[in-house]
């Protein structure tokens, strides 16, 4: 291991070593004051996001191939990075709670490994890696949905998405060994010069390994996990679910279906567009009946996530910076939407839109957060979710896609609907006993504090849409 | 070539200020908010002051290869990709300096600094105090966001925040009813014409494929060489979009017919009346204009005649108009669109080039000199309502005893209006009508017999308010503090003495310097019009008598119209009423009730009855999960492969 393959595994090696250093931590620290054990692993993970950002971006191969890193990979991971570093401020007020105490390196140690699964899944340069990164990011997100053990719906959670996972797991399986037994190899390289032409097996296979990412991404029909198990695990999972785990999932396959099955790209748009259609349409339809405010959540993430579809059918650069662009956005965005949820359920442990009525008049900050947060992720100008949704649409505008873009915006006409109703709760609706005041303490606000800028600066920054797009045009 | 890029601060510290006092003004002192204010824009002030000494005597004719020309060279300050559409297609956020933007920079920020200097006394004790400060810098951010616009979207963006900030400050007093109704009139007005702008911009960068001012204004670029587009209507598609985009203009700057909102604004606080009613925001349609000029000049000569007729007559309507009211502020409100008549029609029979571009150094000329003229006269009227408590002239008299300062700060404003030389209006007047003479001679007539009626109603107004009938006041008027008088000091020897700036040679249509003369076969008669009008207002308002009360019943009937506005809310309000509600609106809203709703409540019902049966599939058993999820795959493959394969 020489400076030059540490430069390129930076990422992975780096959460590694910060993984083993907090199980030699946990050893000389007591277990009833193991609180100090939360700032100690932040600002480790806050130092690996500063050096990921600051250390010279090189591409390269490692392992024969099966390492693929270059800008584009570092880029991605560093935005992942920000988003992980979000939900871990938001979390410190969760896992000082009494039922946490004994197991928050848990925690830390679990995700950080989800984490770098994800990180081995983007630079993956094969399907071994592929796959070994991508259970590797799965497995311990069961452990984390179930991390409530003595709550029945966490458990819960926690098996239904094992369960899924490993369905989802053997059908991709199944198509990426079809993909093998027509080209004879699973390299990515080799496969995007042999997998041409357009028979029945090219077909099959290429569906197959579709649904599995579908079901990381929850597209529809391949989303039905996706409301149970936001709703069971802790909504800090949640949000590491909704916004981290979707986000990697969603790089991993616009990097998959530009390069590798770049000679089947009219197969593929004709998936993404039925599928897009379909999850935009689906999730919006459900997000307008539910009340529990995590379930309504997960079924808008799923709509967003039909949205980002868009940017994936034009196979171009402007899709490829528009979904890089609207992940990062869509990282503060649902972040800020979850972060006020979260400080709510801690603090009074209400969930439902109902009790939300009224908000505005004992908690105008949250408020304000919350709506700013919606109104990013429905596409309101000024905030940044309008930038996101505008470059998604043009991307698939440039490639034709008009009805699409017709349908898409439908729907995020649909979606304003429903985040206005949680809007009109908080500020409008009368309650005669809202939420009372609560002080937030400063990780709370300080992670809202964060996704509030983040709103705003991205949105009319356009160095940031910029730079995205220049590194993405490179490759 | 020299930096100019830390001019991006003239728009930026007035936009902090915004931003301080925004955030943190209910924590301020009242007075510490107004010296933030006051300080922000002094900065802005000084810092345009260097740009525009560097510019105009520096290194403004040196262009980018560095070598000396004889023409004021277009320079990008500052540019900055700010949206990205298509590789070629994309909005910048920038700094251009040219000749025009930075006169216009000169002209908001003097105006604006005296008006922020003013308003510390005039708003003194008021409710709002910092809110009001606050409004008055964002409204000087857009401003100047406005008029040093790279290119014409970036132009519309500020024109939109001028509007939204222009509205806040006219309804500042939000706790009347007539002044959110003026601000509510003026937002809705102008929203219709700048729909018109925002058509124009479409058309002009489809038919130019670009934003940019540089590219658009080129002599020599695409957009003046290839682009004039197909016919439509007789005119081309360049034509029709610049004559959209002069409805935008004409919106801002209260033109004939989309005058409507001017005199209502006036309910805003006076020191706002100053500058935006008088120096800034309705000089922007001129200025809109000024800035497209070489593109109306040489592919659209049908839209320059479009802009002068309007000019003509909004100028001698509102001249007509402004003689028969009695709130001191609507005179002063009819009085400026009068004169930004004068300056489009300036700019509409100007030609591009040397002698040929009279016209548009003359609007220039004029548009400067009016700044500081009527920013004077505003803010005169607001020390002598400060005193009185009143707008109404009918209540006033004999105010010279107790406003010395104000009166001869008024008088010099008035002399100046009327054209009187020395002052400044009368060297900027002259130029355009001699610009009117040898282009069209009945918009010259027109323009002539206003400048007689300019001088009318002005020293009707005058001659009202400080001389005429004693009137016995509860309160004694008193002069109003140094921090109000001051400002009217500096614009009124402002206002002397910049008519003799030498605009020939800073301002032109081309940035080449041109020759400048007297005309005495025009300015003679000008002068001698203005005179008649100050003797006839003279006589009839000097002293109360019964004269203007005969005058006006033997004119009766065209009196009872002018003292209407010639009834043009009325008119409005009977084609939005009786025509576009009754005979639009309302089968509209019937077939919306019945038609349209019914439709969208039944989709609404089909969504919710679909959404609640398909929650049955989310039964919350993982089984069916997995089975849904293998059918869905299957599903898929059975369709694909069926459509791939045939």
């Amino acid at each position: 291991m020489n400076l030059h393959s540490f430069l390129l595994m930076r990422h992975e090696l780096m959460l590694t070593g910060i993984a083993l250093l907090i199980l030699f931590i946990e050893i000389f620290f007591n277990e009833k004051r193991n609180h100090a054990i939360i700032p100690i692993c932040i600002s480790l993970f806050f130092i690996n996001t500063v050096i990921g950002f600051l250390l010279p971006s090189h591409s390269g191969t490692l392992f024969g191939g099966m390492y693929k890193t270059g800008e584009l990979q570092i880029l991605m991971k560093n935005v992942l990075n920000v988003g992980v570093l979000i939900v871990l401020i938001q979390s410190v007020k969760w896992l000082k709670s009494v039922e946490n105490i004994g197991k928050t390196n848990e925690f830390f140690i679990i995700l950080f490994s989800a984490l770098i699964g994800m990180n081995f899944m983007i630079s993956s340069g094969d399907f071994l890696m592929f796959y070994l990164g991508l259970e590797l990011a799965t497995i311990p997100m069961a452990a984390l949905a179930a991390y409530e053990r003595s709550k029945n719906k966490s458990a819960e959670a926690g098996v239904k998405l094992i369960l899924s996972a490993a369905l989802s797991s053997g059908i991709m399986l199944y198509g990426v060994s079809m993909i093998y037994g027509m080209t004879g190899s699973i390299y990515f390289d080799d496969i995007s010069t042999a997998f041409t032409g357009s028979y029945g097996l090219n077909a099959l296979a290429l569906i197959f390994f579709f649904a599995g990412m579908a079901f990381k991404i929850s597209l529809v029909p391949f989303h039905l996990w996706t409301a149970d198990v936001y709703e069971g695990a802790p909504i800090n999972i949640t949000s590491f679910l909704s916004v981290i785990s979707k986000g990697a999932a969603v790089f991993i396959l616009s990097i998959i279906l530009f390069n590798v099955f770049r000679s089947v790209i009219v197969m593929w748009q004709d998936l993404i567009y039925i599928t897009a259609a379909i999850t935009m349409t689906v999730g919006n339809l459900f997000a307008i009946r539910q009340t529990n405010i995590k379930r309504f959540l997960a079924f808008s993430s799923i709509a967003q996530a039909g949205f980002i579809l868009l940017g994936m059918i034009s196979g171009n650069q402007i899709g490829m910076t528009a979904i890089i662009y609207f992940v990062l956005i869509y990282i503060f965005s649902n972040l800020g939407a979850f972060g006020v949820a979260t400080a709510i359920s801690n603090a009074t442990g209400k969930e439902t839109i109902p009790e939300y009525n009224g908000l505005y008049k004992t908690n105008p900050k949250l408020s304000l957060t919350m709506m700013l947060s919606l109104f990013s992720l429905a596409g309101i100008p000024p905030v940044a979710g309008f930038f996101g949704k505008f470059f998604l649409f043009t991307a698939a505008a440039s490639q034709g896609f008009y009805w699409l873009v017709f349908i898409a915006v439908v729907n995020a006409t649909i979606s304003l609907y429903y985040y206005l109703l949680v809007v009109k709760a908080m500020f409008i609706n009368h309650n005669d006993e809202p939420i009372a005041y609560f002080k937030s303490d400063f990780y709370t606000r300080l992670g809202l504090l964060i996704c509030l800028v983040g709103m705003f600066v991205i949105g009319f920054a356009s160095n940031i849409y910029e730079f995205i797009f220049h590194v993405v045009s490179k490759i | 070539m020299i930096d100019f890029s830390y001019a991006i601060w003239i728009p930026l510290v007035p936009f902090l200020v915004f931003a301080v006092l925004g955030l943190f003004g209910h924590y301020l002192k009242p007075r510490i908010s107004g010296l933030l204010g006051t300080a922000g824009l002094l900065a802005a002030f000084i810092l345009s002051l260097f740009v525009a000494y560097k510019y105009f005597f520096v290194v403004g004719k040196i262009d980018a290869s560095g070598v000396v020309t004889d023409t004021y060279q277009k320079i990008i300050a500052f540019n900055q990709v700010w949206m990205h559409f298509t590789d070629k297609l994309h909005v910048d956020m920038g700094v251009l300096l040219d000749p025009i933007s930075v006169m216009m920079l000169v002209v908001i920020t003097t105006v604006s600094l005296m008006v922020h200097i003013y308003s510390i006394g005039y708003m003194h004790g008021e409710k709002g105090f910092e809110r009001f400060f606050a409004c008055l810098s964002l409204f000087s951010f857009s401003m100047l966001g406005l008029v040093i616009a790279t290119n014409i979207f970036q132009m519309y963006i500020f024109w939109e925040l001028v509007g939204v900030s222009s509205y806040s400050l006219i309804s500042f007093y939000y706790w009347k009813d007539s002044a959110v109704s003026a601000g509510k009139k003026a937002f809705i007005v102008t929203r219709f014409a700048d729909l018109g702008f925002l058509i124009g911009i479409l058309l002009l960068s489809y038919t130019t494929g670009t934003f940019d001012f540089v590219t658009l204004t080129d002599i020599n670029g695409p957009a003046i060489i290839q682009g004039s587009g197909i016919m439509f209507m007789g005119l081309s598609t360049m034509t029709w979009s610049l004559i959209f985009v002069f409805m935008g203009g004409a919106g801002k700057s209260a033109m004939f017919p989309l005058h409507i909102w001017l005199p209502d604004a006036m309910e805003g606080p006076t020191p706002v009346s100053a500058l935006i009613h008088a120096a800034t925001m309705v000089v922007a349609g001129v200025y809109l204009v000024a800035r497209l000029f070489p593109i109306y000049a040489f592919s659209a000569t049908a839209g320059l005649n479009v802009v002068a007729y309007v000019g003509g007559i909004s100028s001698l309507l509102a001249a007509i108009i402004a003689c028969t009211q009695f709130d001191i502020k609507r005179v002063l409100a009819y009085s400026t669109m009068s004169q930004i008549g004068y300056m489009m029609l300036a700019l509409g029979v100007s030609g591009y080039g040397e002698e040929q571009g009279l016209g548009y150094m003359a609007s220039m000329f004029h548009l400067f000199t009016h700044a500081m003229f009527k920013a004077l006269l505003f803010l005169g009227a607001g020390a002598v309502i400060h005193a009185v408590h009143s707008n109404d002239m009918r209540e006033m008299g004999g105010l010279r005893k107790f406003l010395p300062i104000t009166h001869i700060t008024f008088l010099i404003a008035c002399l100046t209006i009327a054209g009187i030389p020395p002052f400044s209006a009368f060297w900027s007047k002259d130029e355009i009508l001699t610009a009117a003479f040898h282009h069209d001679k009945i918009l010259f007539a027109i323009e002539f017999f206003v400048a007689g009626l300019t001088a009318f109603y002005m020293f009707r107004l005058y001659f009202n308010v400080f001389w005429g009938k004693h009137i016995h006041y509860h309160h004694e008027p008193h002069e109003s503090p140094f921090v109000m008088t001051g400002p009217l000091i500096f614009l009124a020897i402002a206002s002397i003495f910049t008519g003799f700036i030498p605009f020939h040679s800073l301002v032109t249509s081309d940035g080449k310097e041109m020759a400048s003369h007297l005309n005495l076969l025009i300015a003679g008669p000008s002068v001698l019009i203005g005179l008649i009008g100050i003797v006839t207002a003279y006589f009839l308002y000097k002293k109360e008598t019964a004269i203007p009360d005969k005058v006006a019943s033997s004119f009766k009937i065209f009196y009872r119209w002018a003292y209407n506005k010639f009834y043009f809310d009325e008119l409005y309000l009977f084609v939005a009423k009786k025509i576009i509600f009754k005979r639009i609106s309302t089968p509209v809203a019937w077939f919306d009730r019945h038609v349209v709703d019914g439709t969208m409540n039944s989709v609404s019902w089909v969504t919710n009855y679909i959404s609640g049966s398909i929650k049955g599939f989310q039964s919350g058993q993982v089984q069916q999960y997995g089975f849904a999820f293998i059918m869905g795959a299957i599903l898929l493959a059975v369709v694909f492969i069926y459509l791939w394969i045939h």
